[in-house]
Order: C-alpha cells, then structure tokens, then sequence
C-alpha cells in the first residue's frame, strides 16, 4: 500500500459499527470505505471529558462519521482527553499533523438527561471556530454524536452534513419484506413494516416524517403513505390497474404517481391524501419513474417514446417535454439532486447496469461505479453522495458514492437481501 | 390438486355401491363407509371455490400462464388457442372476473420492469375483450420483476419469468384474488 500523497489516496478501511452498538439485538449495516477524497482535511477528536462511557459512544461516533465521509483525515488524540475549556496548545496539536480539532465534555444535566457540550478550533489560527450545546437521552448518545459531526463537518467544509438524516431500505430475508429506517450510517435499524409481498419504490416525504411506497399486498400495486411516528398507513392510490412509482412534491402536498387505469403506464398527480387525481402525460408508451426538480418546476422522467427507455423532462404540470439522455440505448431512474446541478441515474453499458450522473448544464455524464447491477439511487440532501441498491456475490447490498465518484462506502447487512434504498431529508 | 381430487373419486365409488344390490346378510352397513369423506356436489368446486373446470389439470382452463420472449409484449400464436379458452368462459360465465398479472425477468428497473409486465398483462386482457370478456370482468396489473416463478439468474429462468398469470375470481367473491 503506497502512504504518498495521491491524486486519490485508495485505501480500505473496514469500520465494523456494529461493536458500538452491542446493546442493540438486531441486525446492522456494517460499512466498508473504499477510496477517499484527493484533499483530506486532517482533524483530531480528542477523548471528550465527563462520563466516560457515554464520552467513548460520542467520541466514536463523531470519528466514524468523519472517517467514512471520506473528506477527513482523522489524527490520534494519542490518548489526550480534553474537555471544552481546556487550555489548547496549538503547536502541539499542529505538530501531530491536525489543521482542526475539537474538544469537549459529556455531563448528566439536573433533568437526568445527558449534556454534550464541545468547541472546534483552528490550529493554524490558533482559533476557535465554534461550539454548541446538545441535550439527549441516554439512548440518544450516537444522535448527538451525529450532530457535532455535522457541525464540525459544515465548519470545514462550508457543506451540510448528512451524519443525522435516515435511510429507508427494504430487506428480503426468505419470503419476508421488511421496510427498514436506519441512521445513515446504516445503526439503529427500525422495521416501519413486515409484509409478505414486495416493498418497492420508498421515498421521504420532504419533512422526513412520512414515506410512501408501492405495496403488494393486495395481489397488485397499490400506493400508500405511511406515518412513521404513528405506524398509520393511507392508501393513496388504488385503481384499476397498477399503481407505482410515488414522487413527492417539494413542497410535500402532492405525488407525482404512475397509474395504468387508463390503458399504458401514464404519470399522474394525486394530493397526499389521494384527492384531485391529474394526467400529466399522454403517449402511447411507457412514462414512469417521476421525480420533481428541486424547484418543484419540472419532473424527470423514464420513456420509451422514441423506442427504448430514456429520459425526458416536463413541465411539473405536463407538457414541454425535452430528453434529457442520448448516449445508449437504456438510461432510467432519473434523480434531480436537491442543488439543482446534477441528475443522477442507471445506464446500461455492454449489458451491465451502472450508475451514472449528469452534470445538468454542461450535459456531461459521468459513469461512477465498475459494477452490473446497479439500481434506485438516491442522492444524499447535501447533494453530495449518491445511494444505490447494487448485487456482490448475488446478494443485494448498498453502497453509497460521492458525485465525483471517488468516495465509495458499501453498506451491508448480515442476513439478507438489501434494495430500494432512499436518503432521507435534513433533520428537522 | 391430486389430494382433491381423491374425495370426488370416493364420492362416485360410493354413490356407485348405493346403486348396486346389497347383500343385506354380508356385515357392516353400508353408510359406515361413507365416514371422514367430505361430500362433493357434481361439477364441483375446489378448494377456493372455484369450479372444477378452471383448476382441473386435464382441463384446458386450468393452463394460466402465457410467455413472453425478450422486450415482446405479443401474445404468440401457440397461446390463442388458450386464450381463446378462457375468454370463452368469460362470456359464459358472466359473474366471474380475472386478474392478469405481468411479470419481467429480473434485469433493469424495477419501476420500468412494472410498467414492462402491465404491457404484458394489457396485451392478454385485449385479446380477452376482442374475444368477447366485458371489460369489468378483467383488470390486467404488473408484479414486475418482484415475484419470479424461477428464481434462477439465467436465460432459463428469465424466460420462466417473462409471463402474464390468469387468476380466477367467482360471483360470490371467493377465488384466486
């Protein structure tokens, strides 16, 4: 393994998550790392004073998440624990290599609840460059882990972190479908949902507190929305017919739906609550896989109008209709990222089925995995990864890559089959 | 299917014994016979109850499932004949409905492979209605790519998946859907 600084530094780093996690019965994601970014920012996370235990689960956390993003570089404390008035001494701390680091404290407040206080500072300024204050329960340490690490992520980068938002994702283990929430770094797995028959197509309503999803439970595809907090399911759309492919609206009112009431798999608009059903399309093929741009102004969408499966734009009310994708002969799934800049979507190439992202001004696309079973991406809110559902050994995995294509992390879990993953919004 | 056809087959031994002469001096009576076999009306229903005539393997009706080759959506010839059964007792039968389900093999979307099966599915439930099936008698749905009758990762097995299913459902509600 070369230590010289490259282009990209490719190395392998297997963070086995899941002995943070002991306590927790069921099954985890574990992540594998592979490759990083060219410019890792070195930073150091001293040992944070306070509790112990719960100091080590939030230290742990906060280093994780940084290390998986690819971005950091992380520096050993060799054992220093400071808290978040400790006196710094920078040159040292420059010394070992850190341009950052950060330091803090885990304290029982007078409510019994756990207090995770902390600073950032800047060892080339010899500054601090903030901190906060994050109450918790007891259970809640990884979630404030998670916060800092996005805090401290957002300070040196200029980019909010994604370590606090959800993952949705189905699980196939023998004839059992279970759709699962997780925290993005695949811990603290919930089952929203156990069926019989196939899950597919989940994706979060824009406030994180809903999902919809294509069940087929009634022998056929049907659309439901289901509250997360109450477990309480509507049925969205239940007509003659297939029923597929939901698209939230961002302003979270409306689903972009695919219906087969009126003949073909046509695009349609429905109110979340099933109400005011609306054609947005009218050929004689297929129109499917509906996803509004970030501004709500236009859909992309899958079409096989000109002879095979491509991908168009629309008004978000229909009409104006534009392709988007040339080059193949199979391009689906489309994904507006929530900048606006880029769409993310599944190529087929010699036969293998690959992720790909557009750049949407200069039309330039970009193919980022090696793999042949690509499937569901899903950008995360920051616009900076991309989640997808792919095969290894014949078993279905997730594996998250950078938009550049040069962070990749692999997500698995233990027993069974994983698809249809989608990341979550901000956490509110 | 064979276990239930064994009750109907016993049925008609002992319906048959009922008919011959009885040797009133030879044992035990005859209704003991009779004792653990469920009686089975003539024509009779399975147990989902449907008719016989749809479930039977000897029967043409029994034959649900129509294939498909690689991005074809046609129903070929060799299944017209099937079809053409099945439509017939559509109209004869007026208070009965099916449900067509499409499938895909297992490469591509699985979204764009939905829509793929509804093609498959509104192919049979056209060449149901030319044939005379009232259209509220037949919805045509997509599973996909989400239900493989073979779950294999080779041609064999994709061309078992390429395929439209019929399911039965009778007037009272009972049935395969």
């Amino acid at each position: 393994m070369k230590m010289t600084p490259m282009p990209q530094i490719f190395h392998k780093i297997l963070v086995f998550l899941s002995l943070l996690a002991a306590t927790l019965a069921h099954a985890q994601l574990s992540i594998e790392i592979t490759g990083a970014g060219a410019n890792r920012i070195p930073v150091a996370i001293a040992n944070f004073a306070g509790d112990p235990a719960a100091a080590q689960v939030v230290t742990a956390t906060i280093r994780a998440d940084l290390e998986r993003s690819g971005l950091f570089k992380l520096i050993d404390p060799a054992g220093a624990t400071l808290d978040e008035n400790s006196q710094i001494n920078f040159g040292d701390w420059k010394g070992r290599g850190a341009d950052a680091l950060a330091a803090g404290s885990l304290a029982r407040g007078a409510n019994g609840r756990m207090e995770a206080r902390f600073r950032l500072y800047d060892t080339q300024k010899q500054a601090a460059l903030g901190g906060a204050v994050y109450v918790t329960g007891n259970d809640q340490l990884r979630a404030a882990g998670h916060r800092i690490a996005d805090y401290i992520y957002e300070k040196l980068t200029g980019e909010k972190g994604v370590f606090s938002t959800r993952i949705a994702y189905v699980v196939k283990s023998g004839a059992q479908f279970r759709l699962q929430i997780a925290d993005a770094d695949g811990q603290g797995a919930a089952t929203a949902l156990t069926s019989n028959e196939p899950i597919i197509s989940p994706v979060w309503s824009p406030d994180g507190s809903r999902l919809a999803y294509v069940s087929f439970e009634k022998k056929k595809p049907v659309i439901y929305v289901h509250s997360l907090a109450s477990g309480q399911r509507q049925v969205v759309a239940n007509f003659k017919g297939s029923n597929s492919a939901p698209a939230w609206s961002p302003d979270g009112r409306k689903l972009a739906v695919v219906l087969s009431k009126d003949g073909n798999s046509q695009i349609y608009s429905v109110n979340a609550d099933g109400s005011g059903v609306q054609r947005l399309t009218q050929s004689a093929g297929i129109d499917t896989e509906p996803r509004y741009s970030a501004d709500g102004g236009s859909i992309y969408f899958t079409s096989d109008r000109g002879g095979s499966p491509q991908i168009y734009r629309m008004g978000a009310s229909g009409g104006d209709v534009q392709r988007v994708s040339f080059e193949g002969s199979y391009n689906v799934s489309p994904r507006p990222s929530s900048d606006g800049k880029s769409l993310a979507f599944i190529t087929r190439r010699d036969g293998r089925f690959q992720l790909a992202v557009m750049d949407l001004a200069s039309k330039q696309v970009q193919i980022l995995t090696d793999s042949h079973k690509d499937e569901s991406p899903s950008f995360a809110p920051n616009s900076r990864m991309v989640l997808i559902a792919t095969e290894i050994g014949g078993r279905g995995v997730l594996s998250a890559v950078s938009s550049d294509g040069r962070i990749k992390q692999r997500l698995s879990i233990a027993a069974g089959d994983v698809r249809e993953p989608a990341w979550g919004p901000f956490n509110q | 299917m064979k276990k239930l056809l064994i009750p109907a087959l016993l049925s008609a031994l002992i319906v048959g014994c009922s008919s011959t002469p009885v040797d009133e001096t030879s044992g035990a009576p005859v209704d003991s016979r009779g004792s653990g076999v469920a009686p089975v009306t003539a024509g009779g229903l399975d147990s989902r109850g449907l008719p016989r005539e749809l479930t039977d393997p000897k029967s043409v009706l029994s034959q649900r499932s129509i294939y498909f080759d690689l991005d074809k959506y046609e129903v070929k010839d060799e299944y017209k004949d099937l079809v053409a059964a099945h439509a017939k007792y559509l109209v004869a039968n007026k208070g009965f409905k099916v449900l067509i389900q499409g499938n895909t093999d297992e490469r591509g979307s699985r979204e764009y492979n939905l829509s793929l099966g509804q093609k498959r599915s509104d192919a049979v439930k056209r060449s149901l209605t030319l044939l005379g099936a009232a259209e509220a008698q037949v919805e045509s749905v997509s599973l996909g790519e989400e239900k493989p009758k073979n779950p294999g990762h080779d041609e064999a097995a994709w061309a078992e998946n390429r395929r439209a299913d019929i399911l039965y459902r009778a007037a009272d509600g009972r049935g395969e859907f």
